[in-house]
């Protein structure tokens, strides 16, 4: 391991001021001992971003957690971790909580549940500083109204008093960060900061934290798996595999030429808007020969509202119709109405106003017993492979429900059946003895789609079938889907936060953008020259994997993104 | 949770919990296995141990613990080590019966409720809390006056006493299954499931029953216990099973009390310690448990040990790890 050295890559000569030296994390579990981090170094000097990248189980998050000290009972590390030459595996605990806010502080990944709800903002930053030294009331909250203006939280005296409730999102992650800075640290944790957030919002977390890094000279330790957001912040980059080190380089080093197969591996996995798009070419909408399998008109859909609030309407006046075969993919934040439309089409939630029609079936009023019938027509892709299973049956049961429910087979028919869907998607015949908890989240979501596939259904619907893999796993299903859609000639509805893989994937799209539709069209069109304001926003803020290229698209779109 | 590859005998509720128990846990486990063995068997060797039958007398009243009467005689003539013995039998049989009736119906009420919601399942829900509101003991006193009519065979005390007890468990059941459907059905197997077109009956059967029912084992061995206390409690008021149809601890304990005064003291530790040991049993197996299937309240080996079975890749011995530690710096 000598070629991951402790030395620090530090041009400046400076002491880093965050050093870890051969650092291991081994948890003890129902299964016997994991190790999670196996002998990890590097360093990061003063001012900089280092970006630790790696996919789910590869130790990133535990690597930072160390850092902080914030291992579980369950861990025991080994090696060092300096932050200013105090070990923070070996010190006392109160030591520890001396370094913890004064010299190192943590911005987690959900700010909703970072914060807690029945205390101000103000209060919680402020939190900190009581924790480190007597400061007076009056002193404590000039402090947090100073902190909440350095993350740009606008009219910080009034709302230094606000309820973590009265911020949006992004606000609320604002004000984690704002949390973290109360005491001016050298460096800054941020595990995933932005994954939960929009993608537009995702763009004004990453300019704050830049700024922080410019304006103090905040060292940060960004941990990710979006290489977009790695393009778009980092200045040097660590890519972990299965708690180990792989490669460390520069940002642009890193994405121009790849020492590693891994690192090659996962760059190309990487989903990069306008390359690879499956409507490439396409000059007018594919498919408008055939049948219109859904066709919705001035469609409504509202949640009821509390006792005296007004429903919630989240999706308003909203048409469009989708043809057999093709790929019609819908994007937009969340929130926009995406998933509720999709649900809509497969009877899971109701409509309530406008137009409905789906295989012919009008689906405003619609009755679960006259629709049934209808069902074996359409597929549905959850988002969730782990949870779209029922963990009691085999995967071969889950895959033949289907087809018990609505054919009448023999059981050896049933079963030649599952394995041919099994096979059709990649997956071993033996798998079908498997229980969903012994697959891994690539392998759940094929035989999601094998289950999907199992009565050669007209239209799937699927739910951002790959947000929740990896993203080399996401690559792979995304190719699988492509060709088995291209096969079957199924039509397919493709709902996703991800312009990148919408494009990917879909014929037309559509974008949404609170309930209504705002743009539709071929989607390499309406990625390559969007028309509506949103949409362009909604373009401009999905950090492209390539450092150089983010950069100038950034400084392209500065007045659109940041006003 | 119990891993599906581990053969049938390891993933049994019990079983299961002693081989991911560790430390103090594992002790209170095997402390509550080991009390509630000794209960369950003398029950099943009842007949054996005892040395009297239950109803038999003798005309030496309140004699002191001997050779003949091991544990003395009660005031009635009664063996005081022989009635005790029975007594499990009788606690048993109450269990048994109050508990599975309370489950069947808990289960199916809590089911059929919380999945198909509606009218059905809010008058479920306002009956079921009303019967909390009831001081259990005493709607326990009602039911067994309502079905014994103060005429009590053995089998007729055994039913009205766990009749008497379903009546309370069955709201305990109801709800906890009920809850459970509520968070399931809105899990996407479900409404995978729905999407599919299955029937309500057949996602209620094949998807929510068994993902619904995994904290059972558990509130049956809490149950066991309170069971047990009923039981006790219906006995010492003397709403219990006469004496001569089985028997039960809550009548002798009734009856020791005057004895008590008396310095007679045999006559009441018995049966009392019986009580006592059953419930404190099944209490240590059931909250064991409970802190077992919660990850997070479950105490685990620290890491770096040695695992107490064997791994299919072995660790790496303490000794070895400080090598490779040695070579990497």
């Amino acid at each position: 391991m000598s070629r991951h050295a402790a030395a620090p890559a530090d041009p400046t000569g400076e002491r880093p001021v965050l050093s870890i030296e051969h650092l291991k994390v081994t948890f003890a579990t129902d299964t016997g001992d994991v190790k999670a981090v196996d002998d990890v170094s590097f360093a990061v000097a003063p001012g900089e971003i280092l970006a630790i990248v790696g996919e789910s189980g590869s130790g990133k998050t535990v690597t930072a957690k160390t850092i902080l000290g914030l291992l579980p009972e369950t861990a025991i590390s080994s090696g060092a971790v300096l932050i200013s030459g105090n070990n923070v595996i070996s010190v006392t605990p109160a030591h520890l909580r001396q370094i913890r806010g004064l010299e190192v502080a943590m911005v987690f990944q959900e700010p909703s549940t970072a914060l807690n709800p029945v205390f101000t903002v103000g209060w919680q930053i402020a939190e900190g500083l009581r924790a480190h030294g007597n400061v007076s009331k009056k002193e404590a909250r000039t402090r947090a109204i100073e902190a909440l203006g350095k993350v740009g939280i606008p009219e910080p005296e009034k709302r230094v008093d606000y309820y973590p409730h009265q911020f949006s999102g992004g606000q609320k992650q604002r004000v984690v960060i704002a949390a973290a800075l109360a005491l001016n640290p050298g460096l800054i944790v941020a595990d995933e900061p932005t994954t939960a957030l929009d993608v537009t919002v995702q763009a004004e977390i990453l300019e704050l934290l830049r700024e922080l890094r410019d304006v103090y000279g905040t060292s940060i330790v960004l941990i990710t798996h979006n290489m977009g957001v790695v393009a778009d912040l980092a200045d040097r980059v660590v890519v972990m595999y299965q708690g180990d080190v792989v490669e460390e380089a520069t940002s642009e080093v890193l994405f121009d030429s790849p020492q590693e197969a891994y690192t090659r591996k996962l760059l190309a996995a990487v989903p990069h808007l306008g390359r690879n798009s499956a409507s490439e070419g396409f000059t007018e909408r594919a498919h408008q020969d055939t049948d219109v399998l859904v066709r919705a008109e001035h469609l409504v859909i509202e949640y009821p509202g509390r006792l005296g609030t007004p429903a919630f309407r989240a999706v308003d006046d909203v048409s469009f119709t989708i043809s057999a075969g093709e790929v019609f993919g819908l994007v937009g934040e969340s929130g926009s109405g995406k998933t509720t439309i999709g649900r809509a089409i497969a009877g899971l939630n109701k409509t309530t106003g406008g137009s409905l029609k789906v295989l012919g079936y009008e689906m405003l009023n619609f009755k679960e017993r006259s629709f049934r019938p209808l069902r074996k027509d359409i597929g549905f892709v959850f988002q969730d492979p782990a949870a779209s299973f029922n963990p009691q049956l085999t995967i071969g049961e889950c895959v033949a429900e289907p087809i018990l429910i609505h054919e009448d087979r023999t059981a050896a028919e049933v079963t030649k059946r599952v394995e041919e869907l099994l096979e059709a998607v990649q997956l071993p015949r033996s798998y079908a003895d498997r229980y969903p908890h012994e697959l891994s989240g690539g392998q759940r979501q094929r035989a999601s789609l094998a289950r999907g596939l199992a009565l050669n259904p007209k239209l799937l619907i699927a739910d951002e079938p790959t947000s929740a893999l990896d993203v080399s796993v996401q690559a792979k299903v995304l190719e699988l889907f492509k060709e088995i859609q291209a096969e079957f000639g199924f039509a397919a509805l493709f709902i996703s936060h991800d312009l990148a893989v919408v494009d990917m994937l879909s014929h037309w799209v559509g974008v949404l953008f609170k309930g209504k539709l705002v743009e539709e069209g071929i989607s390499s069109v309406v990625m390559g020259s969007p028309q509506h304001d949103y949409t362009k926003r909604l373009i401009a803020s999905l950090p492209v994997p390539d450092p150089r290229e983010q950069a100038l698209r950034r400084e392209a779109n500065r007045a659109l993104l940041f006003g | 949770m119990a891993r599906k590859d581990q053969p049938l005998i390891r993933r049994l509720p019990v079983i299961s919990h002693l081989n991911k128990s560790v430390g103090l846990q594992r002790g209170m486990l095997v402390a509550g296995i080991v009390i509630t063995a000794l209960f369950l068997i003398t029950a099943l060797f009842a007949p054996l141990i005892a040395p009297y039958g239950y109803s038999q007398r003798f005309p030496v009243s309140q004699e002191p613990p001997s050779g003949a009467h091991i544990w003395g005689t009660t005031a009635g003539g009664y063996d005081v080590f022989s009635r005790t013995i029975w007594g499990a039998q009788t606690a048993v049989y109450v269990i048994v019966v109050a508990v599975l009736l309370s489950i069947f119906i808990g289960v199916a009420l809590g089911l059929v409720s919380g999945y198909l919601g509606g009218w059905l399942d809010r008058i479920l829900v306002v009956v079921a809390d009303a019967i909390y509101a009831f001081p259990t003991l005493l709607l326990a006193i009602v039911m067994s006056i309502a079905i014994s009519r103060g005429q009590s065979s053995m089998w007729g005390g055994i039913f009205s006493a766990a009749i008497s007890i379903t009546v309370v468990f069955i709201p305990q059941y109801f709800r906890v299954i009920r809850a459970e459907t509520i968070r399931l059905k809105a899990e996407p197997f479900v409404e995978s499931a729905m999407v599919v077109g299955a029937s309500s009956v057949r996602i209620m059967a094949r998807h929510i029953y068994k993902n619904a029912t995994r904290t059972l084992p558990l509130i049956f061995t809490l149950n066991a216990s309170e069971a047990i206390l009923t039981l006790a409690a219906l006995g010492f008021l003397g709403f219990g099973i006469e004496p001569s149809s089985a028997a039960e601890w809550g009548y002798d304990l009734n009856h020791a009390q005057t004895d008590a005064t008396a310095g007679i003291w045999w006559t009441g530790v018995f049966p009392g310690a019986a009580i006592v040991l059953t419930v404190l049993g099944l209490t240590l197996l059931g909250e064991s448990m409970n802190d077992l299937n919660d990850p997070r309240l479950r105490g685990r080996r620290r890491a770096g040990k040695a695992p107490r079975t064997a791994p299919t890749a072995p660790a790496p011995l303490p000794a070895d790890a400080a090598l490779t530690k040695e070579v990497a710096s």
